[in-house]
C-alpha cells in the first residue's frame, strides 16, 4: 500500500511538473498510461490471493481515477495558459493601426498608398438605390420598418382578419417568441405603411424597400427571402389616374424614354380599386419577344386605390383622404436589368458574380 | 379555373377571336394564365347505324354486327359489347383511324370473321367513365345521320380552353357563368341563363331535410330533392367532354352531373344515396367534441363544435358540410335515389375547418368566397335536367333560415371621379353596373342605391361599386396625372445617408458587397463560436437548416468565405449590412437590450398603432429599430471579414477608421476589450483573437468589436490565414451625432513639426496616448499623427516608442523656440503622468 501512494504521489509530480500540453502529453504513459507503475501493478493482481487482489485492486482504482482527473485538469490549465501566451505574444494593439490608418491627413503625409480599385455594391443595393433616387426625385420620402412583425401590422390592418382567404396568397414564417402574440417575418413591406399612417400627420408621399420573407421554396424565379420596394401616396384628391400617372413616370425615369406602364384589374385586400400593373417589355421594347410572350408588357406588380377599410384601421378620414399604393421586387428588377436567370445567383455571394455589376 | 369557350357561349353569343377573348378576360381582372387550343376530337370516327347483330359462330364474347357507315352497303364489324340493338345510331372507328389512347384500327380477322373497324365505347373515346360492362356509345335516336362525323354528331367542335386564375373575391367567376357574365358585360354583349325544366313528380315525397337551430347562423340555406331512377341514366357525351376539359375525370351519370352544375354554376352540391342515409333524411348540425367521420378522400377527420357536418336522420356524419362528402354514403353503380343537398354555407366556418384540416376541395374553394345563395333552384333543376329524361324528382325542400334582404349601396358619381379621375355621368355609372346586374334603384341627392346582385357578396360598398364602374369602363381609360402635391422638397433621411457613405467607402476600401439570407442553422452559428440560445426560432422553416434567424451577420459573411474558397478565390474582402435578431435578454446575456438604443430614437415612425397592445412598445425611427414584436430584438448590423496574404486584425481597424472618418463620427475609438463592458455590439466577442480584439466606441460608447477570427474558430470553419472581422451596431453608429462643419481659419504662420518618440508599455493602448498628446499639446497642435511605431530591445522588455509628430502653429504669429519646448514639455509631462511614458527624444523636424 505505502509503494502504491509513492507510485502515485511520483506520478501527481510528474505531471504537475509538466510545463505545456505537449510535455504533459508525453508525460501520459509513464504516470498512469502503458509504461507506468500502477499498470505493471495491475499486470501482477493476478498473482494475489483473491482477497489481497479485490482490496489492491479497488485501490489501483482509485489511484488511476486520480491521476485522471488530475491530467485534466492539468491539461485545461496548460491549454488556457497556452492560448492566453498565444493571444499575448500575438497581441496587437489595434488603436495604433488604427491611428496609423489615420496618417496624412491635413498636410503632415509624406507620402500617399496606391490607389486601389473600389469595391462593388450588391446588384441588389444598386437597383434599390437607384429606385429610391428616382421617387425622391418626385418628392416622395423614404421610409423603413422592421422585418419582424405582429399579425395586426402585417395583414389586420391592411383588412384580412383572421381566416380571410387572401391570407392564403402570402405563405408566412411565423416566429416562436414564446408570447401569445403572433410574430412572424413580414410578408410584404405594407405593414410599413401601416406604420406611416398610424403615426404621420398627412399627406403621405413615400416609398418603402426592404426586405420580405415567403415561405417559397427558392427556385429560379422565387427566394424565401427577398427585397421589395413599395410607394404609398395619402392626400386629398388624389386618383387612380394619379397612381397611372405616377407609375408611367416612374417607369419612364428607370426603363427609359418611350416606356409605358399599364393597368389590368386585379384583386389585393388593401387596395380597391385594385391592379396588377405591366410595363412595355425591357427586352424588346413592345415589340413582343420570349421574355414577355409576345406581349409586348411585363408583369411588374400590384397597385391600386388604398382601401378605405385600412384608413379605417389607421385612423384616416377615408371621406376627405384618398390614396394610392404599389409595390414589386426590386430583386426581379434586378434580374431583369442584368438578364439574370436564376435569382438564387443573388444570395450566393461568389466573388465572380458580385465584381460583375 | 378551366373555362372552354364552347361552355361560355351557352350564356353570351361571344364571337371574337380567342386572342381578343384572352385580352378581355385579363382586363376584366380574370388573368388568362394560359389559353388552350383543342382540336376537333375523334378524327376518323364516323356516326354508323345498326342494322343487324348476329352471334359469332367461333366466340361467345363477341358477336358480329352489320352496320351502315353512309356508304350504302353494310359492312361487318366484330364487337365485344351487347348493348345495342338494330336501328341504334353508333360510332364507329374506321379503318386506319388512330384512337385517343393511340392504338390504330386495321382491318383484322377475329376468330375467322373479318372485323372492318371498331364500334367505340364512351371510355374509347376518352368521354366517358372507365369500367363496367363494355358498352357502345349509342347516340341519341334521330340525332345523327349515318357517316356524318362523329364528333359533328355529338356537338364537339374544335375549342378554346382558357385557364383563369381568379381572385379571392370573386367566388362568383368559379363558374363558367360568372366568367361568361363578366364577359359579356366587358364587350357589351347579351348575357342570359338557360332555363332548365321544372318537373316534380307529385306522388314522390319531399326530401326530409333539417337544419340544427344551432347550426343555423352557418348555414343561410339548405335544400334537399328527392330524385329516383338515376340508375342507368346517362349524361350527354358533351357533358362529358366538357368535364375533361375543365380537368376533372367523367366517374358516373350522378357524379358528372353533380360536377358539371358546380363548374358550370359554381354552386357546390352532394348527391348522397339515399339507401344509405339511416332514416332517409339529412340534418346539419355542429360537428360534436371529437367526432369522426372519414372523407371521400379516405382520410379520418377528427372535428369538433366549430365544424359543421351533415349527418342523416339518425344523427350519423355522412358528410362535412360545404367541403367534403364521406365516404359512407358515397352514390355507387348501384344507386337507384339519391337525396341532392344544394346549400349554402357562410364563408368563414369552411374556411376554418378547411385550413385546420388542411383539406382542400372545389367545394370549399367556392364556399369560403361565397356562393350566391339564390342559386339553389336552379342548380336543382339542371342537376335533373342533365340525368335525361328517365329520372323523377320530388319537391324540393327549402329551408332558408338565412335569407338576406338583397344589399343596396349608394353610389355618387362624384365620388366615382374622385377615385377614379375619371368624369363620368351619374347614367354613365347606371349603364356600366347594370351590364353586370346591378339595379339602380332609388335617387337621393346625389346618390343613387344600386341594388347589388345576390352573386357579388364582395361588394358591400361604395368603393366595391367603384371598382366595378372602372372595371367595365376600362383601366386602359383612366388618364395619367402627376399629383400635384410634391411642392415639397424631398431628400434621404440622414442616417440614409450615411448607411449610403458606409457603403460607398467600404467599396473604397475594396471590399465588395454580400447578401446573406436570414435564415441559418444553429449549427452555422455555433461555427461563429455564437450562442443558438440567443436565436429567435421559426416556426415553420422551410428546412432545419433555416430554423433560426441571425444574431450576427458573421455566419453568412463566413459561409461565403468558405464557398469562395471552395471555388478557389484568393483573397477576399466582404461585407454586409442587414438586420440581425435575438431574444431579448437570452441566456446568453451578451444581447443588445440593456442600455437599449430603444429610447434613444427619434421615433419618426410612432409606437402607435390604433389597436392599443402595449405590447409593441416601440416602432422604428424608419430604418433600423427595436423591439417591434414582443420576443424579437431587431436591429441592423454591418459586418466585414477579409482574408488574404497580409491580411491581419489591422486591416479590420483600419476599415473601421475610413468608416468612422467618412461619417465624421465625433470622438470615434478603438479601445481594449474590458471585461464589465456592457451588452450590445459585443455579440460576436467569443469568435475573435483574445489578443487581437478591440472594442469600436463613439463617443466613448461602444457599438462594435473588430479583430481577428480566433484560430481555433477559424480552424473549425476550414478558413486558413488570418481573417479580419469588424462587426458594428449600425442603430449606434448613424444615430450617432457628427461633428459640427465650422470653418476654422487657415493661418499664415510658418509650422513647425515636432517629432516626439514616446516609449510606452505594450499595453497601454495607442489611442488613448495620442488623445493625451493632441491633448497635451494644445491649441498650437494643428495636426497629430502617429507615423511610426518602433520596438527595440533598448527600449526594455514589453515596451515600445510610439513616433508621433506634430505640426505646431499659431494663428497670429510665427513660432518661437520656446512656444515649441512648452509643447513637448508639457506632453513629457502628461503622458509620462498618465501612461508612464518616457519620452526618448523630441525634435523639430523644420
Amino acid at each position: 500500500m505505502n509503494a502504491l501512494s509513492a507510485t502515485v504521489g511520483r506520478a501527481k509530480l510528474l505531471l504537475e511538473g509538466a510545463g505545456s500540453v505537449l510535455e504533459l502529453r508525453a508525460l501520459e504513459p509513464e504516470a498512469f498510461g502503458k509504461r507506468s507503475d500502477l499498470a505493471k501493478a495491475t499486470g501482477q493482481l493476478r498473482d494475489l490471493s483473491p482477497e489481497e487482489r479485490r482490496q489492491l485492486g479497488r485501490a489501483l482504482q482509485e489511484a488511476r481515477a486520480e491521476l485522471e482527473a488530475l491530467f485534466g485538469r492539468r491539461l485545461a490549465e496548460l491549454e488556457r495558459q497556452e492560448a492566453k501566451q498565444r493571444a499575448e505574444s500575438e497581441r496587437l494593439d489595434l488603436s495604433e493601426h488604427a491611428l496609423l490608418a489615420r496618417r496624412g491627413g491635413g498636410g503632415l503625409a509624406e507620402g500617399l498608398a496606391q490607389p486601389t480599385l473600389r469595391g462593388y455594391l450588391h446588384l441588389v443595393t444598386q437597383v434599390r438605390e437607384e429606385l429610391e433616387d428616382i421617387f425622391v426625385s418626385m418628392g416622395f420620402e423614404v421610409a423603413e420598418g422592421p422585418e419582424a412583425e405582429d399579425d395586426w401590422h402585417n395583414f389586420q390592418a391592411l383588412n384580412m382578419p383572421a381566416h380571410h382567404p387572401a391570407r392564403g396568397m402570402f405563405d408566412t414564417f411565423y416566429l416562436g417568441t414564446g408570447g401569445e402574440g403572433s410574430a412572424l417575418l413580414r410578408t410584404h413591406t405594407s405593414p410599413v405603411q401601416v406604420r406611416l399612417m398610424v403615426s404621420r400627420h398627412l399627406p403621405i408621399y413615400a416609398v418603402v424597400p426592404g426586405r420580405c420573407y415567403r415561405r417559397d421554396t427558392p427556385d429560379a424565379s422565387h427566394l424565401p427571402v427577398f427585397h421589395q420596394i413599395e410607394g404609398l401616396v395619402v392626400d386629398e384628391g388624389i386618383s387612380m389616374a394619379h397612381l397611372a400617372g405616377t407609375l408611367d413616370a416612374f417607369v419612364e425615369a428607370f426603363f427609359g424614354a418611350g416606356r409605358r406602364a399599364r393597368l389590368r384589374p386585379s384583386f389585393f385586400p388593401f387596395t380597391e380599386p385594385s391592379a396588377e400593373f405591366d410595363v412595355t417589355c425591357w427586352v424588346c421594347g413592345g415589340e413582343g419577344c420570349r421574355t414577355c410572350a409576345g406581349s409586348g408588357w411585363v408583369e411588374l406588380g400590384g397597385c391600386g386605390m388604398v382601401d378605405p377599410a385600412v384608413f379605417e384601421a389607421v385612423g384616416v378620414d377615408a371621406e376627405r383622404y384618398t390614396g394610392f399604393a404599389w409595390g414589386f421586387g426590386i430583386d426581379r428588377m434586378a434580374a431583369a436589368r442584368t438578364g439574370l436567370a436564376d435569382l438564387r445567383d443573388l444570395v450566393d455571394n461568389d466573388i465572380r458574380f458580385l465584381t460583375q455589376f | 379555373m378551366r373555362v372552354p369557350l364552347s361552355w361560355l357561349t351557352e350564356f353570351t353569343p361571344v364571337e371574337e377571336p380567342p386572342e381578343r377573348l384572352a385580352h378581355a378576360l385579363s382586363f376584366l381582372g380574370l388573368v388568362v394564365e394560359g389559353t388552350e387550343v383543342v382540336p376537333a376530337p375523334f378524327g376518323g370516327i364516323v356516326v354508323a347505324r345498326v342494322l343487324a347483330t348476329r352471334p359469332h359462330p367461333g366466340a361467345d364474347r363477341v358477336q358480329l354486327v352489320d352496320v351502315d357507315a353512309g356508304e350504302g352497303e353494310s359492312r361487318q364489324v366484330v364487337c365485344g359489347a351487347f348493348n345495342m340493338k338494330a336501328g341504334d345510331l353508333v360510332p364507329l372507328a374506321d379503318v386506319g383511324t388512330v384512337m385517343p389512347n393511340g392504338m390504330e384500327i386495321g382491318r383484322r380477322k377475329v376468330r375467322g370473321e373479318w372485323s372492318n373497324g371498331m364500334l367505340c365505347s364512351a371510355p374509347e373515346l376518352g368521354i366517358g367513365p372507365e369500367g363496367g360492362e363494355p358498352a357502345i356509345l349509342v347516340l341519341p335516336p334521330g340525332s345523327a345521320t349515318p357517316g356524318q362525323s362523329a364528333a359533328e354528331a355529338l356537338g364537339f367542335g374544335a375549342d378554346i380552353v382558357f385557364d383563369l386564375e381568379i381572385s379571392p373575391n370573386r367566388g362568383d367567376c368559379f363558374s363558367v357563368m360568372g366568367v361568361a357574365r363578366d364577359l359579356a358585360a366587358g364587350l357589351g354583349l347579351s348575357f342570359s341563363v338557360p332555363q332548365p325544366p321544372h318537373e316534380v313528380a307529385e306522388d314522390l315525397p319531399a326530401a326530409a331535410v333539417a337544419i340544427d337551430p344551432a347550426a343555423e347562423d352557418r348555414c343561410p340555406r339548405f335544400t334537399g330533392t328527392v330524385v329516383e331512377n338515376v340508375k342507368g341514366a346517362l349524361v350527354s357525351p358533351l357533358v362529358r367532354r366538357r368535364l375533361v376539359l375543365a380537368g376533372m375525370r367523367p366517374i358516373n351519370a350522378v357524379v358528372d352531373a353533380s360536377n358539371y352544375v358546380m363548374l358550370e354554376l359554381g354552386q357546390p352540391n352532394h348527391p348522397y344515396d339515399i339507401s344509405r342515409l339511416g332514416g332517409g333524411g339529412l340534418v346539419v348540425r355542429p360537428a360534436q367534441d371529437g367526432e369522426r367521420l372519414v372523407t371521400l378522400d379516405g382520410t379520418e377527420r377528427q372535428l369538433g363544435p366549430d365544424d359543421i357536418v351533415i349527418s342523416d336522420a339518425e344523427g350519423k356524419a355522412v358528410g362535412l358540410a360545404g367541403i367534403m362528402g364521406g365516404a359512407d354514403a358515397e352514390i355507387s353503380p348501384e344507386t337507384t335515389t339519391v337525396l341532392l343537398e344544394v346549400a349554402n354555407f357562410a364563408p368563414l366556418t369552411i374556411a376554418e375547418t378547411g385550413k385546420r384540416l388542411g383539406l382542400l376541395s372545389e367545394a370549399r374553394t367556392r364556399f369560403e368566397r361565397g356562393v350566391d345563395p339564390e342559386l339553389a333552384p336552379c342548380a336543382i333543376d339542371r342537376f335533373v335536367d342533365l340525368l335525361g329524361s328517365g329520372v323523377r324528382r320530388g319537391a324540393t325542400t327549402d329551408l332558408h333560415p338565412g335569407r338576406a334582404a338583397p344589399v343596396e349601396v349608394p353610389l355618387r358619381a362624384r365620388r366615382a371621379n374622385l377615385v377614379l379621375g375619371t368624369s363620368l355621368s351619374t347614367q354613365d355609372c347606371v349603364a356600366l353596373l347594370s351590364r353586370l346586374g346591378f339595379e339602380a334603384g332609388q335617387r337621393a341627392d346625389d346618390r343613387w342605391v344600386f341594388r347589388v346582385p345576390s352573386w357579388r357578396p364582395d361588394c358591400s360598398r361604395e368603393v366595391d361599386l367603384i371598382e366595378e364602374v372602372a372595371r367595365i369602363y376600362g383601366y386602359d381609360k383612366v388618364r395619367r396625372l402627376l399629383p400635384a402635391h410634391p411642392a415639397r422638397p424631398s431628400r434621404l433621411a440622414g442616417w440614409q445617408l450615411a448607411r449610403r457613405q458606409v457603403r460607398e467607402v467600404l467599396a473604397g476600401t475594396g471590399a465588395s458587397e454580400a447578401w446573406s439570407s436570414t435564415f441559418l442553422s444553429s449549427r452555422e452559428l455555433e461555427l461563429a463560436a455564437l450562442s443558438p440560445s440567443s436565436a429567435v426560432v421559426v416556426e415553420n422553416p422551410l428546412d432545419s437548416s433555416q430554423a433560426l434567424l441571425r444574431t450576427s451577420l458573421l455566419p453568412g459573411l463566413l459561409r461565403a468565405l468558405r464557398s469562395n474558397r471552395e471555388r478557389q478565390a484568393g483573397a477576399l474582402s466582404l461585407f454586409e449590412l442587414g438586420n440581425v435578431f435575438a431574444v431579448p435578454g437570452g441566456p446568453g446575456g451578451d444581447l443588445v437590450g440593456s442600455g437599449g438604443p430603444e429610447a434613444t430614437f427619434p421615433a419618426s415612425l410612432g409606437s402607435g398603432d390604433g389597436h392599443g397592445a402595449e405590447s409593441r412598445r416601440s416602432a422604428s425611427l424608419g430604418g433600423f429599430l427595436y423591439r417591434v414584436v414582443e420576443g424579437v430584438v431587431e436591429w441592423e448590423q454591418l459586418g466585414l471579414v477579409a482574408s488574404g496574404a497580409g491580411v491581419d486584425a489591422t486591416y479590420a481597424a483600419r476599415a473601421w477608421e475610413v468608416i468612422a472618418g467618412a461619417l465624421r463620427v465625433d470622438d470615434a475609438g478603438v479601445v481594449p476589450v474590458a471585461a464589465d463592458l456592457g451588452p450590445g455590439a459585443l455579440i460576436g466577442l467569443p469568435a475573435l483573437h483574445a489578443g487581437r480584439r478591440a472594442v469600436l466606441a463613439v463617443g466613448g460608447r461602444p457599438v462594435g468589436i473588430v479583430g481577428e477570427l480566433a484560430p481555433e474558430v477559424a480552424a473549425r470553419n476550414g478558413l486558413a490565414g488570418r481573417v479580419a472581422v469588424l462587426l458594428v451596431d449600425l442603430v449606434l453608429l448613424l444615430s450617432a451625432t457628427p461633428k459640427p462643419l465650422v470653418a476654422r481659419e487657415v493661418s499664415r504662420y510658418p509650422a513647425v513639426d515636432l517629432d516626439l518618440a514616446l516609449s510606452v508599455a505594450d499595453v497601454v493602448p495607442a489611442g488613448e496616448v495620442a488623445a493625451t498628446v493632441r491633448e497635451a499639446a494644445g491649441e498650437l497642435a494643428e495636426e497629430v499623427v502617429l507615423f511610426e511605431v518602433w520596438r527595440d530591445k533598448s527600449l526594455g522588455e514589453g515596451r515600445r516608442s510610439l513616433n508621433f509628430r506634430a505640426r505646431l502653429r499659431a494663428s497670429d504669429r510665427t513660432l518661437t523656440e520656446a512656444d515649441v519646448g512648452e509643447v513637448r514639455e508639457r506632453v513629457a509631462a502628461v503622458t509620462a503622468e498618465r501612461h508612464g511614458a518616457e519620452l526618448r527624444g523630441a525634435r523639430p523636424t523644420s
